[in-house]
């Protein structure tokens, strides 16, 4: 690791004027900026520890009836505090990574290192919710932008998320066996006014919606109704754990299950 | 009744207190006082030729101490092979250099070019970050089968070809062998895979290495499972140092599995750094500079052909393997694919033609070498995979059809130049059958099929040869060391005894186990008896642990040293009761004169031995301390069968291990608990290559499996609990404990036993198409595989 | 330099470290306390699991600054106080839940983090709770086992010993 000044501020405001400094980058939980850090990819002048800012932390239902998450939860508190108010979000939490990363491990961190097998974008973007940062607010359709790339500019800082709860939903993680990332996930959410699928860590892209299962399930949401369909290979990823035609493959199975779960 | 004490007793370990504790130490938990700390610079390419190394811009860093190179070791030997082997036409291998530094030319990422030694590690490393090379990239061979075609790249220039040996074992007329194939009523063919593996000891090497330039002396503290070996290669033929100046301690050490068996460049490195820089040198692998630096596993490409008769008798065998052997020959590399690969293809059956056809293959990779079973796990997969096939196009039961061919006399001389000495396969299939409950399958099969699932089950059998090795057959096949083993029984003045053995415990609980054996002998308790192990100052000698060789060899050297220490303290003992020491017998640590009331305490004698005021100083001498080398007669023979049962789900071809048994005979059992953890650890291995992993280059030789983010380790929700069963024993016939050997069982046994079963569930649903897949034996492939 | 102080084990420490100074580094380097061990570099074996504040961390993951003021707990702290095994420890040790004893601190670590959540927890519930501590040396089995004994249940109907 190369070394850098280490900040703790206690405010929103304060961490942004200290993100505003040259070099300077947030540090979340630390589970991949750590790892990042040793193998000496990042080289920021200071880090800027975004765990104490308590207005940065907590899960609670909003006015407007979503639920929000502050960006500095960790996912060990959304796996227990979601519970009770979106219970597919909390179990999409309580399967990332294992218990000492969930631990540490935060929502705004997971969502700005974009990885393209994490498992909150599939959460985010298929449940249509709203990225807020200390400058606005940004809608899950134009938050992603291709694996680890966001629309998040430098030194911005994720401090919440407000999440649509919908009728009916539910994550399936088909595990990478060596990261136990997903190799492949898919989101399902069904709200009043249709359904929404976002699949992660199967494109070159990072998380997508898969459109046609969307409009099939928004007429019919059952398992069967996305029988008929197919996923194209292109533009899926390619590694030693499997090949494009086998996560399509899994695009599938995994959507018409986590519909069967969810109904 | 199981016994709470002495041979066969599941004690405790005793070592687990400090390791509990947080109490161990670990090469990494040494600091020497005013230690310097090293880092290397390696390749990150697979092969280029160096035409230059600037380091001044680097050597002016803050906290550096002194940058190496290759030219700072032109005056020094590089890393030997032990085992020459000699090719089929009686040609010695083509055995290329392998220095400590790059010399010239860089042949597989991470092969170190430079080393900063620094005051702190990260000085080190950013100064590696200053050295400017200049590498011209050559084309990389990875794949075997392009490394050996005409005028391929060749990774080492001075070589003739890619080829290290190409070699025979068995029948080696090829027209003969032919006939048997032509004479078949069946042949059965398969070409398999058996993937590279790292062996992944969870804690990664270590060197830590202090000079004295006052006395002279170098202590090396490396994360080793011989330290002798260490210091007998280091200084005779890399550093050139004199034995007696060098002292190597291996303390605790975390695991080994084979990679820790080799001597590598940083222990070579850090012992002559530490006297060119006067100061104590320190170097701690990160786990990425562990994948691409200890030597990985395993890598043999095969095609196998087995010739049945009308009967189903197995007639001929016939394989032809290519073995990857990296860009260099690591210390045990060549007998991997030799000695220890082609001698096992008999497996516990009667074959009465058997070739062996082996080449061996430089490729710009890391080094291939053992890893736990080493050689015997590829032999087994193929034989074990071939005789399933067979059975299943024969339409015959495969435990059946394995029990028709079963080797049933003994001893039995193998067409493959092995004598096993004992065993009883029928025996130990029986136990299997009712460990893994075979009858109950059917049932269990109907009711994952209620769930949407395939079930399978997959048995095989094994054997190994193991407790390696006698001294004058290896020497005979090219080993270049001995292999027998040395141990030191010093009895103290009260009685109690240290014995330093030159087999090191790395999780192999010889703490423990080792004093069960003394202890019954003499009849005290084992709290009197402690191991000393690891440490070239204190003992006498040793060849080291590996090849589950530590109880068989090593265990057999402090056997005989404990006889002797009976034999002059019967001595003694008749001399105390004014008795012939032939009439003294030890029982319950006690001496008795056969025949009379007399008796002295164990306590008595050792005190007399170090206060002779009463002793027969003219016919013996004081003290009492025997030393005694051991060198075995013949390998050890445990063998087993193992049952695997999977789930497949059809939608995602993710496969479950559902239930796992094994029974292996061992012989005798001195700690049946640390037996079956040795075999529960072997199992995990041998269901990590069989599911989940790989050790993957791309066509340019990167690395594409260099950490865990990758590399599949097994964890525990990989794995059900296993049924083991070492019930079956028949001792070994030529070592006074009449024990063959456990460590290496359990991942030799398993891999085919997954993929059979594996098999076995997609032709339950339908998918007889699928004669084979590939380890490891991934959702991806099981999905591709089922679409045909 | 910056200072950090932190409770280990019941006792209060500080330091000069570094901003880049992990928990870990701060554990064993700084504090001597060697028990925590690093066996990766990319925070997924396990070998470094403590307890900060009462929650299984990955020291290897955490910087020391960021523990500033924490409970810190580690291998070395959890023997009763007479110095015999607790519960766990004893139980790994009866049902031989180790062996080089490398991934072992990490392990009670993190079982007894699992069992203060979860006193009875299920053959499943503890494989699932172990993702994050890899062992290459037990096949898992007697680890497995050892912390259900520990939790007070029954295990010898579990095949073998
Ligand atoms: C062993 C292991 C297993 C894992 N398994 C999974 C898994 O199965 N699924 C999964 O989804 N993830 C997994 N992860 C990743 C984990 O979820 C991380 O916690 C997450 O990706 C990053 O969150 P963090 O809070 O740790 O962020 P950090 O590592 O601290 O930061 C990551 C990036 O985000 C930036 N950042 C952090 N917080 C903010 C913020 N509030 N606003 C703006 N930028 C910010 C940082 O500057 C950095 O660039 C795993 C990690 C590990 C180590
Ligand atoms: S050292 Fe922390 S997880 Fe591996
Ligand atoms: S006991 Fe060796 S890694 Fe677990």
């Amino acid at each position: 690791m190369y070394n850098f000044e280490f900040v703790k501020p206690a405010t929103i405001a304060d961490a942004a004027k200290a993100l505003g400094t040259e070099e300077a980058q947030a540090l979340g939980g630390g589970q991949t900026l750590i790892p990042a850090l040793k193998q000496r990819l990042n080289a920021p002048a200071t880090l800027v520890s975004l765990s104490g800012i308590g207005e940065m932390k907590g899960v609670c239902r909003a006015d407007d009836g979503t639920l929000a998450i502050g960006g500095a939860t960790t996912h060990v508190t959304v796996a227990s505090e979601a519970a009770a108010h979106y219970p597919a979000l909390a179990a999409l939490a309580s399967h990332i990574g294992d218990p000492a990363v969930r631990n540490r491990g935060t929502i705004g961190g997971s969502l700005a290192n974009n990885d393209p097998a994490a498992c909150y974008p599939a959460a985010v973007l298929g449940s249509g919710a709203t990225v807020k940062t200390n400058t606005r607010d940004i809608a899950a359709d134009d938050y992603f932008q291709g694996m680890f790339t966001t629309a998040l500019h430098d030194g911005e800082i994720i401090t919440e998320v407000r999440f649509p709860v919908p009728q009916k939903a539910n994550y399936q993680k088909f595990v990478q066996p060596a990261s136990r990332f997903a190799l492949t996930g898919v989101y399902v959410a069904k709200f009043a006014d249709g359904v929404r699928v976002a699949v992660t860590g199967a494109s070159e892209n990072g998380v997508f919606r898969w459109t046609e299962a969307e409009a099939a399930l928004s007429a019919d949401f059952s398992p069967a109704a996305v029988e008929g369909l197919t996923v194209s290979a292109d533009g899926l990823i390619r590694d030693i754990h499997g090949t494009p035609e086998y996560r399509a493959h899994l695009v599938k199975v995994l959507t018409k299950r986590a519909v069967a779960a969810a109904a | 009744m199981p016994k709470d004490t002495g041979i066969g007793a599941a004690k405790k370990r005793r070592e687990d207190v400090r390791f509990l504790t947080g109490a161990g130490n670990y090469t990494d938990d040494i600091n020497v006082r005013g230690q310097a700390y090293v880092h290397f610079l390696r390749s990150d390419v697979a092969h280029a030729k160096i035409n230059g190394i600037d380091t001044s811009a680097a050597a002016a860093m803050p906290g550096v101490v002194r940058i190496f190179t290759g030219a700072d070791f032109t005056g020094v030997g590089g890393l030997p092979c032990g085992w020459q082997v000699t090719d089929r036409h009686g040609v010695p291998m083509q055995e290329p250099p392998h220095p400590i530094l790059a010399q010239g030319k860089v042949r597989h990422v991470g092969d170190p070019i430079a080393a900063v030694v620094a005051d702190t590690y990260e000085q080190a490393r950013d100064a590696a970050e200053a050295i400017v090379l200049d590498l011209e990239e050559l084309p990389a061979v990875v794949n075997m089968g392009a490394a050996l075609k005409d005028g391929a790249t060749k990774v080492h220039d001075d070589l003739t070809s890619n080829l290290c040996y190409d070699w025979v074992l068995g029948q080696t007329d090829d027209a003969a062998v032919q006939a048997a194939f032509d004479a078949a009523a069946h042949v059965t063919t398969l070409e398999l895979t058996n993937q590279r593996l790292v062996a992944n000891p969870m804690e990664p090497r270590v060197a830590v290495a202090e000079y004295s330039r006052g006395t002279e002396d170098y202590t090396l503290y490396t994360t080793s499972q011989n330290p002798h070996v260490i210091r007998l290669l280091m200084c005779a033929f890399v550093l050139g140092l004199p034995e007696h100046k060098v002292r190597v301690v291996a303390p605790d050490v975390g695991g080994g599995f084979g990679t820790k068996i080799f001597h590598y460049a940083e222990e070579a490195f850090v012992t002559f750094a530490a006297k060119a820089c006067n100061r104590p040198v320190k170097w701690t692998a990160s786990r990425s500079e562990a994948f691409m630096s200890d030597a990985q596993g395993r890598d043999h490409v095969t095609k196998i052909e087995l010739a049945l008769d009308a009967d189903n008798n197995f007639v001929a065998l016939r394989t032809n393997t290519m073995a990857n052997m990296g860009a260099y020959l690591s210390t045990f590399s060549s007998s991997v694919p030799t000695w220890l690969h082609g001698t096992l293809m008999a497996g516990n059956y009667r074959t009465p033609v058997i070739q062996v056809n082996v080449k061996a293959v430089f490729t710009n990779t890391v080094p291939v070498d053992a890893y736990r079973g080493a050689g015997r796990p590829e032999a087994t997969y193929q034989l074990e995979r071939v005789i399933d096939k067979a059975a299943r196009e024969l339409g015959v039961d495969p435990i059946k059809l394995r029990r028709q061919n079963f080797i049933t006399e003994f001893p039995y001389d193998t067409p493959v130049a092995l004598t096993y000495d004992t065993g009883d396969y029928n025996g130990t299939m029986d136990k299997l059958e009712v460990a893994a409950d075979i009858v109950g399958f059917a049932a269990r099969r109907a009711e994952s099929e209620k769930r949407g699932k395939l079930r399978g089950l997959g048995v095989n059998c094994y054997i190994e040869a193991c407790g390696i090795a006698p001294s004058n057959i290896v020497g005979m096949l090219g080993a270049r060391a001995g292999l027998y083993d040395a141990a030191t029984v010093r009895v103290n003045a009260t009685g109690s005894i240290s014995v330093m053995v030159g087999a090191h415990s790395h999780g192999q609980g010889h703490e423990t186990a080792f004093p069960q054996v003394v202890a019954e002998m003499i009849g005290i308790d084992e709290s009197m008896v402690e191991i000393v192990h690891g440490d070239t100052s204190k003992i006498p000698f040793g060849m080291g642990t590996y090849g589950s060789r530590s109880l068989a060899v090593c265990g057999s050297a402090m056997v005989r040293a404990t006889e002797k220490i009976i034999n002059k303290a019967k001595k003694i003992a008749a001399h105390l009761m004014e008795a012939s020491d032939t009439d003294i017998e030890l029982k319950d640590g006690r001496f008795t004169v056969a025949g009379t009331d007399k008796s002295v305490a164990w306590g008595d004698v050792t005190l007399t031995a170090y206060v002779p005021h009463n002793f027969p100083l003219t016919e013996i001498e004081p003290g009492l301390e025997e030393t005694a080398f051991y060198d075995p007669a013949n390998f050890t023979y445990p063998a087993g069968a193992y049952a695997c049962e999977v789930e497949v789900d059809p939608e995602t071809g993710k496969v479950t291990v559902e239930r796992f048994a094994a029974a292996d005979d061992f012989g005798n059992i001195i700690n049946p608990m640390i037996v079956d953890g040795q075999v529960h650890g072997g199992i995990g291995q041998g269901i990590g290559q069989a599911l989940l992993e790989s050790c993957v280059y791309d066509e340019n030789g990167q690395l594409l499996t260099g950490s865990y983010m990758d590399y599949a380790m097994p964890r525990a929700d990989d794995v059900p609990f296993y049924a083991v069963d070492h019930s079956s024993q028949t001792p070994c016939t030529h070592n006074p404990l009449g024990v063959k050997g456990c460590g290496e069982a359990g991942a030799i046994g398993s891999p085919p036993a997954v993929v059979n079963a594996v098999i076995d569930a997609l032709h339950s649903g339908g998918m007889t198409h699928v004669a084979h897949i590939d380890m490891p034996v991934s959702p991806s492939r099981v999905w591709s595989a089922m679409q045909g | 330099m910056p200072q950090v102080s932190m409770t280990v084990n019941g006792k209060a420490t500080s330091g000069t470290v570094e901003g880049r100074t992990l928990l870990s580094g701060y554990l064993r380097d700084h504090l001597g306390l060697t028990g925590t061990h690093v066996g990766c570099d990319t925070s997924q074996c396990g070998a470094c699991v403590v307890h900060v504040n009462g929650a299984a961390v990955k020291s290897c993951a955490i910087l020391a600054l960021e523990a500033d003021g924490a409970d810190v707990a580690t291998i070395e702290g959890q023997a009763n106080a007479d110095g015999s095994l607790n519960v766990i420890q004893q139980a790994f040790q009866d049902h031989h839940g180790l062996q080089c004893g490398f991934c072992t601190p990490g392990m009670v670590m993190s079982a007894a983090a699992l069992l203060k959540e979860n006193p009875k927890p299920t053959e499943r519930d503890v494989r699932e709770y172990l993702e994050g501590n890899i062992c290459r040396c037990t096949g898992y089995h007697n680890i497995v086992k050892a912390i259900m004994a520990a939790s007070g249940q029954d295990v010898t109907a579990i095949a073998a010993e």
